[in-house]
């Protein structure tokens, strides 16, 4: 960068010349350019506006009936919501004693005890567990079986054999009325 | 960068696959005419505006439906929902502009210098198919957003090929896939749209390979002889190269920010409707000197109505014929010339000729943007004459008749003559 024809410049070869300042700082906003421009063509990879305005869903909780769970589709995903009964909150809560991969409490995983909210996808490799509807096997523990690598959760949805490394995962809810309830 | 200072990593691969000599010979050292002046930029321009196409169509394809139903939807839902989509359509949108403008700069540059001259022959014509192939893709491009332009943009060139004699409505249906544009035509010209662009990469890698065989033209239209006449691409034509491309793209920026809609339409953004034409069509900017053309073969043009043209073809055949031949005259540009000097420099009476084939040029585009109506008819007519006259009278005669002035012994003489002066 440095050779120039002036034999004064040239002795001092090492210096820092104009031209060099020159380049760098033309060099360092073009790549500053650069990169600002690329920031686009990656966004728009990401969920567009009318995605994201559909990112909530609200349940009517009116007709699930006490022991009976239904499955709302969430950002694509299934969402277990369970009526729990007054066996399965009690069982629930004796269990956070037992031995758990991945221990919580069933306070934890509730807001209201009798309503069960959570992402109906197994944390092992993404398949749904049965159960979720009458007649399906709840596996041992009363809950929900994954039918693809032999997980079995309980009546909280927490993990207590199988692969699985951890408990069925809660979405953000919370509920508008008594029977109106929003995820997302 | 010898093969002595090579990493040897880089020298492990090189003898098993030299790209990098490649690029160190045909990028780096590539000898290059010392005197290209600014009209030079426009080849790299070119080039990078087909990547930019390439970059933001691919993107674009990612959030369009090729349905009839959801093909206009889906370019608004790009323009309001998807994160900056208003700016990825804009740039391609006004992309397509850019490269039309470039690419006719290119030409005419080739044009006044004689850059398709031996041995450019093939360089040139190769030039000459990837603007059919632009064409062709910005054409069924335009169709995509499905507004009403796109719509009877796409009828009316369609049915350009109903012109052709006893199979013609054969064809139509062929392009068409049914009795009218519709859904199966929208799909194939998103195939094809989307297919295109490679195959220009592919003509623009023959184009290169022509160039790099016989190196570049330069404004003295002289052969470069001695180093002296050249210099290496790297850094001087890299450095060069990329500030004309600075200068561009705040030219290309100022349409997409402020102007977005300036080469467009307002009609486009009004859903085809196949029962209700736009009161005035017309095409593209870049297409309107063809159209032009098009049109002014009506059965009263003299061209037509007194030539044997009128004894074996319908006006409107003549129309589409000549439109198609407008284009595929230029591929021969390297006959038509039989001038020995190549630069117009040193051709006085044909660089005043070049002028007026610009300018008719320009006029055509005018013309082709106006309705067919009044003096513009007879204009048109006159511009059409004009542009064939000089493409098949005028250059082959003024070319052999012509005697030229001497252009210089050197490229680095003409420097050094012109620094004594």
């Amino acid at each position: 960068m440095s050779d120039t024809a002036d034999p004064a410049a040239s002795a001092e070869i090492d210096e820092q010349t104009r031209r060099d300042f020159l380049f760098t700082t033309t060099a360092a906003v073009g790549a500053v350019g650069l990169a600002t421009a690329v920031w686009p063509f990656i966004d728009q990879m990401n969920p567009a506006a009318d995605t994201l305005a559909l990112a909530s869903t609200e349940v009517d909780l009116g007709p699930i009936e006490e022991g009976q769970s239904i499955t709302v589709v969430w950002r694509g995903k299934p969402v277990f919501v369970r009526h729990r009964t007054a066996d399965e909150i009690k069982s629930a809560g004796e269990d956070d004693k037992a031995e758990l991969p991945d221990p919580e409490t069933d306070a934890a995983r509730v807001q209201q005890p009798k309503w069960l909210v959570m992402i109906g996808i197994c944390t092992h490799l993404g398949c749904i567990p049965l159960g979720n509807k009458s007649g399906e096997p709840k596996g041992e523990f009363g809950g929900w079986f994954c039918p693809c690598h032999g997980s079995h959760y309980d009546t909280s949805g927490r993990i207590r054999k199988g692969p699985a490394p951890n408990n069925l995962p809660i979405p953000a809810y919370n509920f508008l009325s008594d029977t109106k309830m929003k995820i997302g | 960068m010898s093969e002595k200072q090579m990493h040897p990593i880089i020298k492990w691969i090189d003898y098993r696959l030299p790209v990098f000599s490649f690029m160190e010979h045909e990028l780096h050292e590539y000898p290059t005419p010392k005197n290209l002046n600014y009209w030079w930029n426009f080849g790299s321009l070119a080039g990078i505006v087909l990547v930019i196409m390439l970059v933001t169509g691919i993107v674009l394809a990612m959030h369009y439906t090729a349905h009839v139903d959801y093909a206009f939807d889906s370019v608004e839902r790009i323009m309001r929902d998807v994160n900056y989509g208003w700016l990825i359509r804009y740039i391609h949108m006004n992309g397509g502009s850019m490269f039309f403008i470039v690419v006719y700069i290119h030409m005419f540059r080739g044009l006044y210098y004689g850059s398709y001259q031996a041995p450019r022959e093939i360089l040139w014509m190769i030039g000459v198919f990837i603007l059919l192939a632009m064409m062709a893709t910005a054409f069924m491009g335009y169709v995509l957003p499905w507004g009403q332009m796109s719509f009877w943009g796409a009828t009316v060139i369609t049915n350009l090929f109903s012109a052709i004699p006893i199979v013609g409505d054969s064809i139509v249906t062929l392009l068409w896939g049914g009795f009218s544009v519709d859904n199966p035509t929208l799909n194939r010209f998103f195939s094809l749209h989307y297919l295109m662009p490679f195959v220009i990469v592919g003509l623009v890698v023959l184009h290169l390979w022509a160039l790099h065989m016989h190196k570049s033209n330069n404004p003295l239209g002289i052969d470069a002889k001695t180093d002296q006449d050249s210099l290496p691409f790297h850094p001087y034509y890299t450095i060069k190269d990329l500030f004309g491309l600075g200068a561009f793209l705040i030219f290309f920026a100022y349409f997409v920010f402020f102007q977005p809609n300036f080469f467009g339409e307002p009609d486009n953004y009004i859903v085809a409707n196949p029962l209700q034409t736009p009161p005035h069509i017309v095409p593209e900017w870049y297409f309107l000197p063809y159209y032009a053309i098009l049109r002014a073969f009506t059965a009263d043009f003299f061209l037509y109505a007194y030539t044997p043209i009128a004894w074996i073809m319908s006006a409107k055949l003549a129309g589409v014929l000549a439109m198609f031949a407008s284009i595929l005259l230029l591929l021969l540009m390297p006959w038509l010339d039989g001038s020995k000097v190549k630069s117009s420099k040193f051709r006085p009476v044909y660089a005043m000729f070049f002028w007026i084939f610009f300018l008719d040029c320009i006029v055509l585009g005018v013309v082709g943007g106006k309705p067919a109506e009044g003096v513009w008819i007879y204009i048109g007519q006159a511009t059409t004459t004009y542009y064939f006259v000089h493409l098949l009278v005028i250059i082959p005669l003024v070319s052999r008749l012509e005697r030229p002035k001497t252009p210089p012994e050197s490229i680095s003489a003409a420097v050094t003559s012109k620094a004594e002066g």
